[in-house]
């Protein structure tokens, strides 16, 4: 079974975010693979050791998430692939789809998982638009996936209740917390990742336009949220703290 | 590697390292990070929700935890790969030992299995030894302990009681006596014990805990470390096959001496590990917890006691990474070496294990007191992880060698140096009186360049310790050993020595990669250190001149000492604010 995996380095989910001259800051960060591209990468490594085949791992960024790769090839992935993004400018979900989907129509695959959203952008978009862009199907937040020959057997959380979906493959699913418990790069893992094989591609390799990969949304501004300040709790009488209150609502917080 | 790039063990003392030969936390490579990285997952994800069970003795999660540790790799380190382990290079082990740390009690059991343990037999086992427990033991199949410690026979080694003696067959040794405080005792396989054969000849052996005749007593009461097991190993005519023998009959204490100076390096190594953790819970504390209306971070007190932290904390980091760089150029190319010859590659370092195992452990007593003291009276409350790694904190000071025993060690080893030959002390001890009274103090208006004058103080600091250790030697030659105040102020002075120059050279390093701006937080931090080890250098040194001389003899060489030690004062309360808002920005030990 080919596998294939689509992953993105995030910062660490403990760092702070600064920003510095109106973009956000990563001087000194520490980054991770997505921890819900964690999980798909998990699942990727049980259905190999299930069914056999291989697991292809593949990310669009800058050099320093090869890291990424090599940490999911710690973990026990075959190979990996990344697409420098250096030529990408003001790429959105939209130009990092159609690359991953340049990169991907070269290749064999029974399966593509990724995690259903980016903990970083929290668009959640690049894993349907890549199926649509291969015009294969996609099940997204899935919490379980068994594969029996070409049937794919799927389970998703609804709202508080579990939903059962049958399709086949080749199918792209993206991974909600609960799929797994990935496991930790092993000490021989991490050795070994340092020998296997890790193709760099740029946009040139994948006969892409770059006029074509332009982003279809901008971002205008990025700032933080304002700071939480402390909160108030009222006194008194009843009525007189509901008097208060709509008072503050009003003037104050100006939501009414 | 060529022989020549290997350090002379204590040369740090007579000359200035190059900043190539100085290893430190900046050249880590993406797999040190990761290993590093899955350690400290495996110890907080772990071991860390089932510690208080652990701490309750119960050692069922211990033995599983160490098995799932050694499928991660996490016990195969230092064990070669013909053996069934993953034969890292030093700094790997050096990271894994660190990152554990926060998992203490546990960390203990780790450390004692893959330390002191199983290192005896990797480093002085035979083939036949190796292949039998090795790969049982990086498995965490097998878990080992060390029995050398006796009711009667603590930093006295060699005064064991127990013996041991050839049976009439000539088949076994029948091993009696009593091994106290044993750690792992409780559930390990393989431990490695000394005993005297026909009650002279010190001798290390293998033994088995299903061998007849060995059995374990109850568990101790500990102060902390509670969930590390500790008990007396019972040997009754224990009965050990001849081939268990761990290297030659009346050489143990080649390995056990070694085995310690190991010992000594790793535990310096947990030190850095738990300070780190100290820093990181304390600071997040800080800027959580509100007084007057204010988070106690906002207080300038508080965020001095987090700077000075964090300062000791990089000179020990920076100590630490250069020894294991020692150690990976030293060792690295005898992954299959005879007994003897790992002993001398070990012993090279012997004075660099023992002053990171006291400077670890006095840096990691100051920072988990005044840990306390940030959690103020939470600090004192069980459920805070501060008070568990305060009390755990205390046995560094006294095992692997009491740090009294350790530094009277430090200028004792110098001095065997310099007796065979490796070492020139004595060239450069005489004659840098004459130099000395000829300096003049070198005095400029023009502000320094960063680190200029550290780097002075730190040669100045380097004469002090020639020309006091030169003249103790000259005034009591052989009797020098019997004076041990005067050794202890020698081993402070170059203990200082070493922590400053591994700071100054780490930061060096570091700008010369990355510039001076990006190095701002390591200058600050060495700036901050040296700044603090120096007075405490001019105060030993007086202290021993005092002590050695009187009258005018006294009053020149207090007036060199005097020209040694003089030097501006700098704005620390500046200084430590600016490192203590990088702590409380990120919430830990940042550089």
């Amino acid at each position: 079974m080919n596998i294939l995996v689509c992953l993105k380095q995030t910062f660490d989910t403990e760092e702070r975010i600064t920003i510095e001259d109106g973009q956000i800051s990563d001087d000194g960060v520490e980054f991770v693979i997505n921890p819900y591209d964690e999980y798909a990468v998990e699942e990727a490594i049980r259905l190999r050791d299930e069914h056999g085949g291989e697991v292809t791992v593949i990310t669009v960024g800058p050099d320093r998430a090869e890291q990424a790769l090599r940490t999911a090839m710690a973990m026990g992935a075959d190979k990996g692939i990344i697409v420098d993004d250096e030529d990408l400018e003001d790429a959105d979900e939209y130009s990092i789809a159609k690359v991953l989907a340049a990169v991907i129509d070269d290749l064999e695959y029974d399966i593509i998982l990724g995690g259903y959203m980016a903990v970083d952008d929290g668009s959640a978009q690049v894993g349907p638009r890549l199926a649509e862009l291969l015009e294969i199907p996609h099940i997204s937040t899935i919490t379980k996936l068994t594969v029996d020959g070409d049937k794919v057997e799927v389970e998703k959380d609804v709202e508080g209740d579990t939903e059962t979906i049958e399709s086949k493959l080749p199918i792209l699913v993206t991974a909600q917390q609960g799929l797994n418990e990935p496991r930790y790069p092993s000490l021989p893992g991490i050795m070994k990742a340092k020998k296997k094989p890790l193709e760099q591609l740029d946009i040139d390799d994948l006969d892409l336009d770059e006029d074509e990969l332009e982003g279809k949304t901008k971002v205008l501004e990025t700032f933080l949220p304002p700071e939480k300040e402390a909160g108030k709790i009222l006194e008194g009488e009843l009525e007189d703290q509901v008097k208060e209150l709509v008072g503050l609502l009003r003037n104050e917080a100006k939501v009414i | 590697m060529a022989e020549n790039t290997i350090t002379k063990g204590g040369s740090y003392l007579l000359e200035e390292h190059s900043l190539e030969d100085v290893f430190t936390p900046e050249d880590f490579t993406e797999e040190h990070k990761m290993i590093g990285k899955t350690t400290e997952d495996f110890a907080f994800d772990q071991v860390q929700p089932v510690l208080e069970e652990i701490e309750n003795h119960n050692f069922d999660h211990t033995v599983k935890l160490l098995k799932q540790a050694g499928e991660l790799g996490l016990l195969g380190a230092d064990v070669p790969e013909a053996y069934g382990g993953l034969g890292l290079d030093k700094i790997s082990s050096t990271l894994i030992t660190e990152k554990i740390a926060v998992a203490r009690s546990f960390a203990l059991s780790h450390g004692a299995h893959v330390g002191i343990g199983s290192l005896p037999i990797v480093f002085f086992g035979n083939k036949e030894q190796k292949e039998k427990y090795l790969p049982g033991l990086a498995s965490g199949e097998k878990l080992a302990a060390y029995a050398l410690t006796e009711p009667g026979s603590g930093s006295d080694a060699l005064g064991a009681k127990t013996v041991a003696k050839l049976s009439d067959d000539g088949k076994y040794y029948l091993l009696s006596g009593e091994k106290q405080w044993i750690t792992n005792s409780a559930f390990a396989d393989v431990f490695v014990v000394y005993a005297k054969v026909d009650g002279e000849k010190f001798t290390a052996f293998i033994v088995e805990k299903d061998f007849p005749g060995v059995s374990t007593g109850p568990e101790e009461k500990k102060m902390g470390i509670k969930g590390s097991s500790t008990r007396t190993l019972i040997l009754d005519e224990a009965k050990v096959p001849v081939e268990n023998v761990l290297g030659e009959v009346g050489k143990g204490h080649k390995i056990a001496f070694n085995i310690l100076n190991i010992g000594r390096y790793k535990l310096g190594v947990g030190c850095v590990g738990s300070s780190k953790r100290a820093i990181e819970i304390s600071a997040k504390y800080a800027n959580e917890r509100n007084q007057f209306k204010t988070p106690i971070a906002k207080f300038p007190l508080i965020q001095e006691k987090l700077a000075t932290m964090a300062a000791k904390t990089y000179a020990l980091e920076s100590a630490i990474y250069r020894t294991g760089g020692f150690f990976e150029k030293g060792l690295s190319h005898l992954d299959d070496a005879e007994g003897a010859e790992a002993a001398n590659a070990i012993a090279e370092y012997a004075l660099e294990c023992s002053i990171t195992k006291v400077f670890g452990s006095e840096v990691l007593s100051h920072v988990v007191d005044e840990g306390v003291q940030i959690h103020g009276g939470y600090g004192f409350m069980q459920e805070y992880e501060i008070e568990n790694m305060y009390r755990d904190a205390r046995i560094n000071r006294i095992f692997e060698g009491t740090n009294e025993i350790n530094r009277l060690l430090i200028p004792a080893t110098l001095m065997r140096k310099t007796m065979k030959g490796e070492l020139p002390f004595m060239e450069k001890a005489s004659g840098l009186q004459e130099e000395l009274l000829m300096m003049m103090p070198t005095l400029s208006d023009e502000e320094p360049a960063p680190l200029e004058k550290e780097a002075e103080l730190i040669d100045h600091a380097k004469k002090i310790f020639l020309m006091t250790a030169g003249l103790a030697v000259e005034k009591y030659q052989m009797e020098l050993e019997k004076q041990q105040e005067i050794l202890r102020d020698l081993a402070d002075i170059a203990i200082e020595i070493f922590a400053m120059e591994s700071a100054y050279l780490r930061t060096k390093k570091a700008m010369e990669k990355d510039g001076q701006e990006k190095a701002q937080a390591k200058i600050d931090l060495t700036t901050a250190y040296v700044y603090e080890a120096f007075p405490r250098i001019e105060k030993a040194a007086k202290h021993t001149l005092s002590s050695m001389e009187e009258g005018d003899t006294l009053r020149t060489q207090l007036s060199i000492l005097k020209k040694l030690t003089r030097f501006d004062p700098i704005n620390e309360v500046s200084l430590k604010r600016a490192i203590a808002k990088r702590v409380l920005e990120a919430e830990r030990f940042v550089v």
